[in-house]
């Protein structure tokens, strides 16, 4: 009897998935002895990190979006039905279309969100740029921007931990470029006591921040957005002014997670290591889906889905799953409209960033092109 | 007041080894998301954070129950006492 492995989710981490699996274990999908599917809400991949060029008019909707279908390896079957519901103890899951997918093993790749909504006048009163729409929509304030405030708001969680700081340096270059750098003055607020979660990277913040005319308040975290005095104010007791809000709203995970009884606000408790959900032997978790402490990043999400492909594929033929994770990430961090640097790191050893350089964007924008190679499993 | 040791979180946020984002963000990420009354145990390998979040739990108003001090680790419990 053929063996069925069901990843949930479309995004970078599914996607990896099913296309490494596929290419691993092409012999036995071959002989019918085992099935891969894909379960997406969504017919499009969004390549996410284009969006903050999106921002700058740098990239346009048809370079950061591929056909789902199209980035899948013809083994796999794609279900373009949202999943309604997984229930662990039977093993299934269930799709809004009524079908049920008995599996043998089930990868929960179901991503998170920004969710304004979840601050007070937030989704109102700020913009930000982690969905396309949302983008465009701040695209167009800032174009139309002649000067005054901007703050920037970090809500807990949130992904991609090192865009809040690309965008302020990208900004800042941006209204030099136009003249109008004088006009604006710009203010970056985090959550916690520094300027970023990783240490190294708050202190590389705090000594080029100067340079670049960007203020800074640390611990703030909102509370709410007052959108007809156009003030945000944090739990902390400090109100900011602003004329344009941009936010890195908080995240949830998705709705199936929650409905499902699998983890509060959608994120799954997950074995840092294994990557298996906690308490279960065949649910593996990946990306953004894991309630981890460490970055909800598209490398993450890749780095993760090598050791889950291992494991399957060791355990399907094995019964063993000796492979682990080891924290691994990389991140570029935009520091300009021409200059970046980048961070490697995992669980024991902490970042350094590199001094920025026109090489490092320039590596950044060559990624940006061959991303399309990550979620197929060749890069 | 019971003895620390004896203390059942509500949840318990282990932040040991994770360069981001960091035991202070995770512990303000679980408070926000947990109903009042709830006591989070933050697990950290981070001597900062035995400063950093009595700080911040006063500046927010929640309540800071203490710090058990363990060999290379710290185990710090706080409890939600309003809705933030």
């Amino acid at each position: 009897m053929s063996k069925r492995v069901v990843v949930v989710g479309g995004g970078v981490g599914g996607t990896i998935i099913a296309n490494l699996l596929a290419k691993k274990m092409r012999q036995e999908l071959k002989k019918g002895e085992l099935v891969i599917d894909v379960v997406s809400d969504k017919p499009e991949h969004l390549y996410q990190p284009g969006l903050l060029y999106v921002l700058f008019g740098l990239k346009q909707h048809e370079e950061l979006v591929r056909n789902e279908r199209d980035l899948l390896d013809p083994m796999v079957e794609l279900h373009l039905h949202p999943a309604v519901k997984i229930d662990k103890d039977k093993n299934e899951v269930h799709l809004k279309n009524g079908a049920v997918l008995k599996y043998d093993i089930v990868v929960l790749a179901t991503g998170c969100r920004p969710a304004p909504e979840m601050i007070k006048g937030l989704k109102e009163g700020g913009h930000w740029f982690y969905e396309y729409d949302a983008c465009l929509k701040l695209r167009h304030e800032l174009m139309n921007f002649k000067g005054g405030k901007i703050v920037l708001t970090i809500g807990m969680p949130h992904k991609c931990p090192v865009a809040p700081l690309e965008v302020s340096y990208m900004l800042d270059d941006w209204f030099r470029q136009r003249g109008v750098r004088d006009k604006v003055e710009y203010t970056y607020t985090y959550p916690i006591g520094r300027l970023h979660g990783l240490e190294p990277v708050a202190h590389f913040a705090a000594k080029t921040f100067p340079k670049h005319g960007i203020k800074s308040e640390t611990l703030f975290n909102m509370k709410e957005v007052d959108v007809n005095k156009k003030t945000v104010t944090s739990l902390e007791g400090s109100t900011l002014n602003y004329d344009i809000l941009i936010t890195i709203p908080p995240h949830k995970g998705a709705q199936v997670i929650e409905d499902s009884g699998l983890g509060q606000n959608g994120f799954v408790p997950t074995d840092k290591f294994t990557l298996k959900m906690e308490g279960s032997n065949n649910v593996y978790v990946v990306g953004d889906t894991t309630n981890l402490p460490i970055s909800k990043a598209g490398s993450t999400a890749h780095f993760e889905s090598d050791i889950i492909v291992e494991n399957i594929c060791s355990e399907l033929r094995e019964g063993l799953t000796p492979f682990r994770y080891d924290g691994k990430v990389f991140c570029f961090i935009e520091t300009g409209m021409s200059s970046a640097t980048y961070i490697m790191f995992n669980y024991t050893t902490p970042p350094s960033p590199v001094t920025p350089s026109a090489l490092i964007h320039w590596f950044k924008l060559t990624y940006n092109k061959v991303y399309w190679l990550t979620p197929k499993g060749i890069l | 007041m019971a003895d620390l040791k004896d203390v059942k979180p509500t949840v318990t946020v282990d932040a040991r080894g994770t360069y981001c984002p960091g035991p202070l963000m995770e512990l303000i990420k679980e408070m926000r998301q947990q109903p009042v009354g709830s006591i989070v145990e933050l697990i950290s390998g981070d001597a900062g954070s035995a400063k950093d979040v009595p700080e911040w739990l006063a500046k927010v108003h929640q309540e800071f129950m203490g710090v058990i001090e363990e060999q290379g680790y710290w185990r710090i419990f706080s409890k939600k006492v309003k809705d933030m």
